[in-house]
């Protein structure tokens, strides 16, 4: 498991300095996850679980601790180059959605492809075809506004996977979602875990959770449950 | 950054700037006046170069000119209602003093002119030059076809003349004048040469009031002289004067500009005696040259503190504008760092919005700026009676328009990199 992973922290702390206060959010923490699995963060507000989740998107860096993502380190990375991390090898699917209202539904999914220098006419057949994925190809031009927030978040997902992310990021993806649309999201994500993605969900969901292959529950900057679904089988049984 | 990126940045800035239409347009207002001003600026500075090129042309920026002037308030001196002989003007005497007395003259140049009736093949008001052969080698002229008034016709007093290419268009059509007979004051010459004058300049004689000339005839001097005398007769209102005068003109030409300085008041000294009464003009191109170029100066300095002005609050306005729209899309800032973006990439895009701002500013700009020296100038002309010469040259539109794209994204890096330092986790949150 150790070398195989695809992300792999170690002894990872973060310290906020307040000025007078030094607010540490993350303690020591350690974490190994797989290629291909689905994890799914779960922990109450102010458990650290959103800092985790910037440090592991490449947003923010640690305070101490180390940081390896597809075997590269990323801990001491300047901006530019974990700007490329970010563009290159991470999906984020966001709460909000997060889709830029002025450009069209392609090119919202093109934005990541931008940024590494390509032009939507080279690669608008991998936009559509992404847009298709998400069930979306009668709506490619359309603007984020005219679209429902279900159609958004598909946007969102087809979008983080422009450029073929080792893993995606999500935060809440269903969190702005009535449930039976949030089950819809939550079926493409299944989807792209069956098709052998990387995803890494921060959540509040049992219902979610519940699809995941891990779940990590963290309390207080540390991890104070780490169960895979095989040990929740044999519990269960 | 390449070309198509740059392309499309540039698409993404015009879309980005189209969602706040008349916030964008008046952002722009600034650098359009700006460029309006610039390009009026480089204009009037341009249009008095131009001026001055022709004056120096026309003149010459090594020649003095002096001008026979009928003196002020002689007309009724002599009695109202009675005739009388008015003698006024330069002398043969004047020149040869100027030309023993002042240091650094090249040659001189005498004429004589007198405005006169053509009589024959047609009726025709025309100016009759009376001049030496130098007078071609002085000023510029060219033939059109025969030949210039020679030594030999200064010194034979031959009754041959020189036409203007306009009075021999008047007279014989497209027919060769040449070797035909024009009767001018009752005295017949031979036409010997059609010429074009590069420059008019030195325009009707002294008496003024002169009625519409239709062309010029050159005849030697030393003819002028004997044929058509020294007298002139003019009628007005019952009466009618004689007047005296031997020259008209005299283009003096000097060594060097240095000998130009000098020679003035040297010149009105060695007359100074000779003319009691004010009845020459000493004209130094120079001077009108220098007095030109202040002139210039001075528009060129209120021009340009206006377009400095007009530019900084044009700045100003675009710097304001894009704090706000960075402001309000701090989110999208924030989704594009997380999908990759540099921070330079960032800048870019920021700074590409201004760029297109800026460009689209100054290209407004310049559609009113070309046209606006033009109405600059005919405001002046209007108010002050001054007619100030313009000319708006395709350099000088570049440039306008390069300092007004300049100005916008020099105010435009500020915004931009501001933009870019942003926390990515900060702008995500945002709302």
């Amino acid at each position: 498991m150790a070398s195989g992973a695809i992300i792999r922290i170690e002894q990872l702390t973060k310290t906020y300095d307040l000025g007078e206060v030094q607010l540490t959010v993350l303690r020591s923490l350690s974490l190994s996850i797989s290629p291909g699995s689905f994890v799914a963060i779960m922990g109450a507000s102010g458990s650290g679980k959103s800092t985790l989740l910037n440090i592991l998107g490449c947003l923010d860096r640690p305070t101490s601790g180390r940081y390896v993502l597809a075997g590269m380190d990323v801990s001491d990375m300047g901006d530019d180059e974990l700007s490329d991390m970010r563009g290159q090898r991470i999906g984020f699917v966001f709460q909000q959605y997060n889709l830029i209202d002025q450009l069209s539904v392609v090119e919202n999914i093109h934005v990541p492809l931008a940024y590494q220098g390509l032009g939507l006419s080279e690669c608008r057949d991998r936009c559509e075809a992404l847009a298709h994925r998400v069930g979306l190809s009668d709506r490619l031009g359309h603007r984020p506004k005219q679209l429902s927030g279900g159609q958004q978040q598909r946007v969102a997902l087809a979008r983080s996977l422009a450029n073929d992310p080792v893993m995606i990021l999500a935060d809440e993806p269903t969190g702005n979602l009535d449930s039976s649309t949030g089950r819809e999201i939550l079926d493409l994500f299944s989807e792209l875990h069956a098709q052998g993605k990387t995803i890494v969900m921060v959540t509040h969901g049992d219902e979610v959770a519940a699809r995941a292959t891990r779940v990590v529950q963290m309390s207080d900057g540390r991890i104070v449950r780490d169960v895979s679904r095989a040990q929740r089988e044999m519990a269960g049984a | 950054m390449n070309l198509p990126m740059l392309l499309r940045g540039a698409r993404a800035g015009v879309a980005s700037l189209l969602l706040h239409k008349t916030r964008s347009l008046l952002t722009m207002l600034g650098i359009i006046f700006g460029v309006c001003s610039v390009i009026a600026m480089l204009a009037i500075g341009e249009g008095a170069s131009f001026e001055a090129q022709e004056r120096i042309r026309q003149k010459g920026a090594r020649n003095i000119i002096l001008r026979s002037k009928k003196p002020a308030g002689d007309a009724t001196a002599g009695g109202a209602k009675r005739s009388y002989i008015a003698d006024y003007g330069l002398k043969y005497a004047d020149m040869e003093r100027i030309r023993r007395s002042v240091p650094g003259i090249v040659r001189i140049l005498p004429q004589r002119i007198e405005p006169k009736r053509v009589r024959f093949p047609k009726h025709a008001e025309c100016e009759v030059v009376g001049t030496p052969p130098l007078y071609r080698e002085m000023t510029s002229t060219e033939m059109v076809e025969g030949r210039f008034l020679t030594d030999w016709d200064e010194r034979e007093q031959k009754n041959v003349c020189v036409l203007t290419e306009d009075l021999a268009r008047t007279l014989y059509g497209h027919v060769s004048p040449l070797g035909e007979e024009i009767r001018v004051a009752n005295r017949a010459f031979t036409v010997v040469g059609v010429m074009r004058e590069l420059s008019r300049v030195y325009h009707t004689a002294a008496g003024g009031g002169a009625p519409a000339s239709e062309g010029r005839v050159f005849v030697s001097l030393h003819t002028f002289r004997t044929h058509l005398g020294e007298q002139n007769v003019r009628r007005s209102a019952g009466s009618f004067q004689v007047e005296r005068v031997q020259l008209s003109f005299l283009t003096i030409e000097f060594a060097s500009e240095n000998d130009v300085a000098r020679a003035a008041p040297l010149i009105r000294h060695a007359l100074a005696d000779l003319h009691k009464k004010q009845d020459f003009v000493v004209e130094v191109p120079l001077d009108e040259l220098r007095a030109l170029e202040a002139t210039k100066r001075l528009f060129s300095f209120v021009l340009g503190s206006i377009a400095a002005i007009s530019l900084l609050v044009g700045g100003i306005g675009i710097m304001n504008l894009m704090l706000a729209t960075v402001t309000e899309r701090t989110r999208e800032i924030g989704v594009r760092r997380a999908l990759g973006a540099k921070k330079r990439q960032i800048v870019e895009q920021f700074l590409m919005e201004t760029g297109v701002l800026s460009v689209a500013g100054g290209l407004i700009g310049v559609v009113v700026g070309v046209f606006f020296p033009y109405f600059l100038s005919w405001a002046i002309h209007a108010i002050s009676g001054h007619a100030y010469r313009v000319v708006v040259t395709p350099w000088s539109v570049l440039l306008a328009l390069g300092i007004s794209v300049a100005t916008g994204i020099a105010f435009g890096v500020y915004p931009a990199r501001r933009a870019a330092n942003l926390d990515p986790i900060e702008a995500l949150r945002y709302s």
